[in-house]
């Protein structure tokens, strides 16, 4: 079997706060590639708090994360900001597109700190957005976009770094049904090609795509 | 990250607001065109006042000839000084207080109801006179070094004495008296703008000095080109009297960095204190509006961080836009600058002086100002947590 994506192990995050919060409780997960897993449970419950450790956006208190085989928890920040940048893509709720930038701009946003050269890169933002089905709409500003457009939008501009994890919070949380239909028929695909995924949601069309669904309570991460 | 792309974020966040940009520049190009319009005014107008200096004090220099047994100067000595480098032109004077009162008559030719006689200033002098008091002479000639050497009897008028004498033409070699003696009057000099008491007297050439007590060199003027006057000053007395310069009086010119400094030092003052206050105020605008900026963008700088921006790409970035908006105050500063200056000078009618060096500091000015005001809200936007910029 080859090696996981993702390892947690007895991961823990606190929040000092008054009194103190324990938003994970020694979770332990481990996901394989091209896996397609849905995380729910209840508001407050701790899943942002996961992704953003997923993400290397976080720290947790307690416990081991290796991404792709690499232990991230002793990282420094420079470190883990670059392999955020190279193995992770980001889909946010709010889609955070860059209002004044043309689509495609928004899309080759997510070279820019990378190490890939300048050239190509239109060709390979037009390749992203091809892949979501947006080809038609390069041109475009955002807020032109429908809503589901925009996340797809967003999705190929995950999608740009090739990263070998996509990360979604709520990612059909400003979505009507059909365009939340759109977009998880996306992530079929992708999922088909190889990506891995985690999606967090609340909505149950969204996890019942997912071949696995895990729940958050109160911290504490059970297997559905 | 690549320095292009570093600029392309940069330049799209400044444009991404274009109006809000245009009004964040607004106290740095007040700023730095006040401070461009004073420096350059200040300079243009104190080339003005040099320039005025120059002409009518730094280019003379005056030896005055005391009593002396034997005589000190020469009437030919003159033309040694003429020879000096820098010199150009010179003329010998002798004048006394008895020769300062004479009686001069008209002919009753000119203008019997005007005969009546006047007392003016006789003195004697050498060829080189009009040019060297930068006078004009409005009719006929000066006299020459001919009317010397033959001892013609021939003298020439100040315009206002000329007046005074009712002299109004001299085509027919009007002659006026002085004492019993008639002599004829050759021309009339005007705007002897060195020594106006030129204009009320009457001159005659050296041989006939001795007539009216006139005898030995009391005065030597001399014209020297822009900035030789200092040197000639130097120079003129040995030239004039070898072995004897020490007993010459130099008449030493003002020097024109003086005369800037005078004139220069408070409105300028002033003005470049107005100036850096605007600067300040400016530098204030710009970390104010990027402050601002940086906590709308909050999400837009958890993105990039998300997208593997590190801290100090994020800092660079708000540190460029913010040193860019200075840098357009800074460059449109100096243009408006230029302009008033080239205005102001085209209004007095002055030669505008623009320094190079003023013209590019400026912008560069700017851009300080704009990077200074950026480092505090670039190390905000630079110290957020990406976890609580995507929130
Ligand atoms: N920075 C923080 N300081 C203190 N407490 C925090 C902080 N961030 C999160 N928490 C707490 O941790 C718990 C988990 O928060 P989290 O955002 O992960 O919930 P969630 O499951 O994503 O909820 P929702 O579905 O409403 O988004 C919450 O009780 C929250 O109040
Ligand atoms: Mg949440």
């Amino acid at each position: 079997m080859s090696e996981p994506v993702i390892e947690l192990v007895g991961i823990g995050r606190d929040f000092s706060a008054d009194p103190p919060v324990r938003a994970l409780a020694d979770v332990s997960l481990r996901v394989g590639r091209a896996d397609y897993v849905a995380v729910i449970g209840p508001s407050g419950s701790g899943k942002s708090t996961l992704l953003n450790v997923l993400g290397l956006l976080d720290r947790p208190s307690a416990g081991s994360y290796r991404l792709d085989g690499v232990e991230t928890t002793t990282l420094g920040d420079g470190a883990r900001t670059r392999l955020r940048g190279r193995r992770i893509g980001f889909v946010f709720q709010a889609f955070h597109l860059l209002d004044h930038r043309s689509v495609a701009e928004n899309v080759m946003l997510a070279e820019v700190y990378g190490r890939r050269p300048r050239r190509g890169r239109r060709e390979r933002a037009h390749a992203a957005l091809e892949r979501v089905g947006l080809g038609h709409r390069a041109v475009f500003p955002p807020d032109r976009l429908s809503g589901g457009e925009r996340q797809r939008a967003a999705i190929a501009r995950a999608l740009l770094g090739e990263p070998s994890l996509l990360l979604c919070d709520e990612p059909t949380g400003n979505l009507d049904s059909r365009n939340t239909e759109a977009v998880l028929d996306l992530f079929d695909e992708l999922r088909d090609q190889g990506l891995t995924i985690v999606v967090i949601t609340h909505e149950a069309e969204v996890s019942e795509r997912a071949a696995r669904r895990v729940r958050i309570i109160d911290g504490v991460l059970a297997e559905v | 990250m690549h320095v292009r792309d570093l600029a392309g974020e940069a330049f799209a966040g400044m444009l991404a607001c274009p109006v809000r940009t245009a009004l964040t520049t607004l106290g740095t190009v007040l700023g730095i065109t006040t401070l461009v319009v004073t420096l350059g005014v200040a300079a243009t107008a104190g080339n003005q006042i040099v320039g005025r200096f120059d002409e009518l004090t730094a280019t003379s220099v005056t030896v005055d000839v005391p009593e002396h047994d034997p005589p000190l100067v020469a009437w030919d000595a003159v033309e040694q000084v003429t020879r000096l480098r820098g010199v150009t032109s010179a003329v010998a004077l002798a004048e006394s207080e008895a020769a300062a009162n004479v009686a001069v008559r008209a002919n009753r030719l000119v203008d019997p109801t005007r005969a009546a006689g006047r007392t003016l200033t006789v003195l004697a002098a050498t060829s080189g006179l009009p040019e060297t008091v930068r006078g004009r002479m409005v009719q006929g000639r000066f006299f020459d070094q001919g009317h010397v050497d033959r001892g013609e009897r021939v003298v020439v008028l100040g315009e206002q004495a000329a007046r005074m004498l009712g002299v109004t033409r001299i085509d027919r070699a009007p002659a006026v008296f002085i004492g019993e003696q008639p002599y004829t009057v050759i021309g009339v000099l005007g705007e002897p703008r060195r020594e106006r008491a030129l204009a009320a007297a009457v001159m005659v050439p050296s041989s006939l000095g001795p007539r009216f007590g006139l005898r030995h060199v009391t005065r030597v003027l001399v014209a020297t080109g822009l900035g030789a006057a200092e040197l000639i000053a130097r120079q003129a007395p040995a030239a004039l009297s070898p072995g004897n310069e020490h007993l010459l009086l130099v008449g030493s010119p003002a020097t024109p960095a003086r005369a800037r400094d005078a004139v220069a030092g408070d409105v300028e003052a002033l003005f470049l204190v107005l100036g850096l206050v605007s600067l300040v105020v400016g530098a204030v605008g710009i970390a104010n509006v990027t402050l601002v900026t940086v906590m709308e963008r909050t999400a837009e700088i958890g993105l990039r961080r998300a997208l593997g921006a590190a801290r100090r790409h994020i800092a660079a970035q708000f540190l460029l836009e913010s040193t860019l908006v200075g840098l357009t105050g800074g460059v449109i500063g100096a243009a408006l600058g230029v302009v008033a200056i080239v205005a102001v000078s085209a209004v007095q009618r002055w030669t505008p002086v623009l320094d190079v060096r003023l013209a590019l500091a400026a912008p560069g000015a700017g851009a300080a100002v704009g990077l200074l005001a950026g480092l505090y809200p670039a190390l905000r936007a630079a110290r957020m947590e990406p976890v609580d910029a995507l929130r």
